[in-house]
This record gives structure tokens, sequence and C-alpha cells, in this order.
């Protein structure tokens, strides 16, 4: 008996020691997308700088942007893509980093933050962490010709074996591009000859899907897809007659970026972390592990394997760069107008 | 709300019990339902009274009746008459399958009764979602169902993407909800009545429209409520073996709320609400028997 109390004294104050040593360290809270980070980096970060990783994810930028703008939980660290961040520095949700406490920004590609001022112009508030394009993803056993173009996705003979996407703003800018204007346009005339294009592809879609994309393509499911290339490169590894292209016409890039919200309680420590994950190292791991390409030049020196430094689809030349923009935030009246077209579209 | 009679469907015999249990003193324990009160309040009253709030007002917090009136945005209009449509017809489907099949489980023996039982309640023990991708899985063109029609050589079954696709989903899904309240109801017929109807001379036709449907339609009734309501507001279903191509009005509200646009999806809530509401008060109007549902 004496045994059993000395043991669970002995538990109650690790607990409490625990409990202390927990309340007292430096936190970091990070909110960043879900399957979209190296768990091993975090623990690396723990233990190099002491402070504690409190990690959470999110499945869309819209589930996050409520949450943060409400204030009901404070994050120090997220990583929403380009046209939210643009959303949330409109709407003064945004601190502006101390960029003295992020030296490593040195290593990130100077053509990224070129692009990154699309939505956060000066790059004040925001880091790139990830980016990509969009993309079509083709099986070269069920088409019969070289694809380069968006055509493909409006052409019959492929009625039935097109996936298009789900997304709004992604559908439209295949169809602007297509058409020759700006993807994003908030031109009435433009959007209504895109919306009639998108109109005419609907009876040759199979289906319209996101996530589903890559299972169906890798299935044989379809001939084409719509796809973001940081998704290709895992589907080509499983399906190698896939194969994904940048049309001609050009496309859509994004960019997904660490910010710092307003009301956060450890912008110190944000910092600190914001500078661990543009580490050349780490940003490496984070890469290897996600396989979505990374702005980091110093991360893609470190790149040993030949085919991945040079896959165009990771790594796309900036001859293709040059054809693709990033999405700009159109504000809330047009991304109704944008929905409205869509909702026409598939109300067929 | 119509929650006792949609949970607990009572065959006649269930009034006597009740007013039995009121004499052991229900008085004293009406503490009991202290927290169901709670939960009630806290988990649906207040966000149904938020979903009033948002959809009533813009984005200023200026009362407006635009967001219920979008539904007579043509396209709204359309995915809401559509959505009534499917759900009407699966509603129908999971009946015409779900009464024989209730009256078999009743007439069969107790032993491989409760077994059927188990079977058709045991899928329910996989999540929803899981099983509908799996749905997906067998109608694909690469489908179980497919490989093995091409295998011999038959034409294939292009279901998938298509409005019967979504039938099928909800009746698969839906249907132990109508088996099981029909069931639970015909097991508490009394056999006496059914003898006395046969001693009366009545043909077994006779019995079964005079005296056991009549009896029986209180769990036809929650049966219905409980299939077409969750048909009706599904996006799920139609996402996933639609191929998203075809829009219903759950599809409609759950695009709102995703784009950040509580107040529409709010106000488009509001109407579905009320055609349930509406079919829930037919309904009632043949469900003069059941207690607790004095709504109407």
């Amino acid at each position: 008996m004496k045994k059993f109390i000395g043991l669970s004294a002995l538990l109650i104050l690790m607990v409490l020691l625990v409990g202390c040593a927990k309340d007292d360290g430096e936190k970091v809270y990070v909110y960043n997308w879900g399957e979209y980070m190296d768990p091993e980096t975090r623990e690396l970060f723990e233990e190099e700088t002491g402070i504690t990783v409190v990690y959470e994810e999110f499945e869309q930028n819209e589930d996050m942007y409520p949450k943060v703008q409400s204030g009901a939980v404070s994050y120090d660290v997220i990583c929403p893509s380009d046209y939210m961040i643009q959303k949330m520095i409109e709407n003064n949700l945004l601190y502006e980093p101390n960029f003295d406490n992020i030296p490593n920004l040195k290593y990130i590609d100077g053509a990224h933050l070129e692009s990154a001022q699309e939505y956060d112009p000066g790059n004040k508030y925001s880091v790139p962490y990830c980016w990509g394009t969009l993309g079509i993803l083709y099986n070269t056993t069920m088409v019969d010709e070289p694809i380069d173009s968006w055509d493909v996705l409006f052409d019959e003979k492929y009625s039935g074996e097109i996936l298009m996407i789900d997304s709004v703003r992604d559908a439209f800018a295949i169809a602007l591009k297509f058409l020759g204007y700006d993807l994003n346009s908030t031109n009435e005339t433009e959007l209504e000859e895109a919306k009639a294009l998108l109109q005419e592809q609907y009876p040759l879609v199979q289906a319209y899907v996101i996530d589903q994309v890559r299972d169906k393509m890798i299935g044989g499911e379809a001939a084409i897809g719509v796809i973001y290339s940081g998704e290709a490169i895992y589907t080509s590894r499983e399906n190698p007659d896939l194969e994904y292209v940048v049309p001609k016409e050009g496309s859509n890039v994004w960019i997904d970026g660490w910010v710092i919200p307003k009301n956060s309680k450890n912008k110190e420590n944000a910092e600190a972390f914001i500078n661990f994950m543009c580490r050349p190292d780490i940003a490496l791991m984070n890469f290897d592990y996600i396989t979505y390409s990374t702005p980091n030049s110093g991360a893609w020196d470190l790149i040993e394997d030949e085919d991945i430094k040079n896959s165009p689809v990771a790594f796309p030349s900036d001859e293709i760069l040059d054809r693709t923009t990033a999405f700009r935030y159109l504000g809330e009246d047009m991304e109704s107008v944008y929905i409205q077209k869509w909702n026409e579209v598939k109300g067929e | 709300m119509k929650i006792s009679n949609v949970l607990n469907t009572k065959a006649p015999k269930a009034t006597i019990k009740k007013s039995g249990m009121s004499s052991l003193g229900i008085r004293n324990t009406r503490w009991l339902s202290f927290p169901y009160i709670l939960w009630m309040v806290g988990f649906i009253i207040i966000p149904l009274i938020v979903i009033l709030y948002y959809g009533m007002t813009t984005n200023d917090k200026q009362f407006t009746l635009e967001n219920i009136s979008s539904i007579l945005n043509p396209i709204n209009l359309r995915a809401l008459l559509f959505a009534l449509r499917l759900s009407l017809i699966s509603t129908v489907i999971c009946l015409i399958l779900a009464y024989p099949l209730a009256m078999i489980l009743n007439k069969s023996k107790m032993k491989s009764n409760s077994f059927i039982v188990m079977i058709i309640i045991l899928p329910m023990w996989m999540n929803f979602l899981l099983r509908t991708i799996a749905w997906q899985n067998i109608l694909e063109r690469t489908g179980i169902i497919n490989t093995v029609l091409k295998f011999f050589n038959l034409p294939m079954l292009n279901i998938i993407n298509t409005p019967s696709a979504i039938v099928l989903g909800m009746v698969y899904n839906f249907l132990p909800f109508m088996v099981l309240p029909i069931y639970n109801v015909l097991i508490k017929i009394d056999k006496d009545i059914v003898n006395a109807a046969r001693d009366l001379g009545a043909n077994s036709r006779q019995t079964l429209f005079k005296i056991i449907l009549p009896l029986s339609l209180p769990g036809v009734i929650s049966g219905i409520t409980m299939v077409f309501v969750p048909s009706l507001t599904t996006f799920v279903i139609s996402n996933i073996l639609g191929g998203s191509k075809i829009v219903l009005i759950g599809n409609v509200i759950e695009q709102q709320f995703r784009i950040g646009n509580w107040h529409t999806g709010s106000g488009l809530s509001l109407v579905l609400m009320i055609f349930i509401l509406i079919s829930m008060a037919i309904l009632s109007k043949y469900d003069k028997e059941s207690e607790g549902s004095n709504l109407w």
C-alpha cells in the first residue's frame, strides 16, 4: 500500500510538472492544410527552439477564414492560398511580420516573390510556402494526339472521357484562358462567353471532381482530367501512362503562403517558425513529403535526384511560368457573379 | 416537432402502457428530462434561431427577405424541384421494397427474424460516406459491375453520374429507415385482431387492406418522413454518385455556406424547412392515431 501511495504521488507530481512546463513554455499555434507538412520538421523545430508547436489542419480556405475572422481562436501562423491572403489583407486581418526575424527569406526564389505581388503587393504580409500550376493530366494510351491545349476539354471526340474540375474559379480560369482573356476577368461579356463555352462543355463532361480526379485517372476511368501539378507527381508515380501538361494558352499558378494573423499572441514565435520553414534542408524535407513544388531555391539546390530536379511538372520552365497568372480576390460581389454563372452551367 | 412520432412508432397498444406509467408518478421524474431540454435548447432551438437570423438579414445586419426569395432564382428553383422529384421517387421505391420485407420479417419465426433485422442494420455500422463511395466504385465504368459485364461481352451499365445513380444511392442508404419503423409497428399489431378479421370472413386481401395497412400507418408515415427528409436535403450522394453534374437544392445550400455566404444559405435552408414542414403536415393528416404529434 505504501508503495502504491508513493507511486501515485510520484505520478501526480510528474503530471503537475509536465503540466507546468507546458503552461510556461513558449508556444506557436499553426493552422495548415491537411497533409501539407512533414511532421518531422515540426519535431525538429521544437527540439531546436524549445517552442511547442500546436498544430491544426483545415480542408479548404473557406473553412479557415470564418474561424480567423471571428477571432474565436487565435492562431499564430496560417497557410492560406493567394486569393485568400489578399482577402485577409483587404479585411485587415493580417499582421506585417518583421522580416529582420525571417532572414531565410533570401532562399525564396525572386520569381515567386514577384508573382506573389499579384495578391500581396510589396510582399509585406506573406512568405510563399508551396506553389503549383493547374493543368491537364491525360492517359497516353487513351488519347491519340499530343496534348498541349485546353481545346481537348471542349472536343466532342472526348465526350464522356473528360473529368472537369469542380471549382468555380479554376473552371472559369480555364475557359477564360482558352478564349484569350485574363483569368481574373470581371468583364461581363467575357464572363458570359466563358459561361457559354462551359455550357457547351457540360454534355461532354463525365464528372466534375476535385480530389477524386487522382484515383479516377489512376484507375483509367477517364482519358483527360484537370488537376493541380502537385498531385500530378503522385499520379504518374502510380500510373506511368499519365502525363501532365500546362496548356499553351496559359493557366493559373497558385501559391500558398505563411501569414501571421493580427490577433496572434506569439508573433515572434510565429516569425521563428516561418523562418525555420524557409531553411533549405527543412523545405526539402517538406518537398519530399508532400511533393508540391517548393519556391525555395536553396532546397532546390539540395535535391539529389536529377529527374525530380529537372522535372517540368514540379519545376516548370520560365517559359511555362510566363504564361501563368495567379488568382486575385475579386470581391464578394464578383464572387457571387462567378458562382451564379457556374450554377447556370451546371443547372442544365 | 414530430420527434416522438419519428423515433417511437407506436401501435395502438402502446397507449395503454403509457397511461400506466403516469400512475407511477411521472411528475416526480420530470427532472429527468432536464438534460434533454438543455441539449434541445443548445443544439436545436438556438441553432434554428441563428439560421432564422442569418436567413432574414444581409451582411450589414439589415432586415431582408431577399435570401428567402432567392429560391425563385430559376437555377435554385430547378434544383429544388429536381430534389423534390428524386426524393419522392426514392421514397416510393423504399416503401415498395420495405413494406413486403417488413411483413415477411413479421411473419417469419423469431430466430431467423432477428438475424434478418441484423442484416438490415449491419451496413449502418459502417460510415455512410464510405458506403456511398463504395457504390461509386461498383458503378464506375472501370467498376466492378462493368468489369464483369465486359468479361462476358455484355453491354455496359452506364448509370454512374446520372439521376438514376443518385436515386439508387438514396434508396440504398435510407432503406433501413423505412423497414425498421414499419416492422416495429407490424410486430406490435395484436394477432387476435387479424384472427378476428379472418374469423369474421375477411379474405387475406381484405385483412391486409382493411386491418393491417391502416394499423401500420404510423410506421409507414415515420418511414416516409425518415426517408424523404434526408433524401431531400442530401448533397453528398448527389456529389459522389452524380459526379457533381446534377445540382440538387442541398448542393446549392452547401455551396453557399462553403463560399461563406451564410445569409443566402440560411435563407434557402428556411425554404427547405418549410417544404419539410408542409410534407409533415400532409402526412399527419393520415396519422391521427399516433400521439404526441399535436403540432398540426
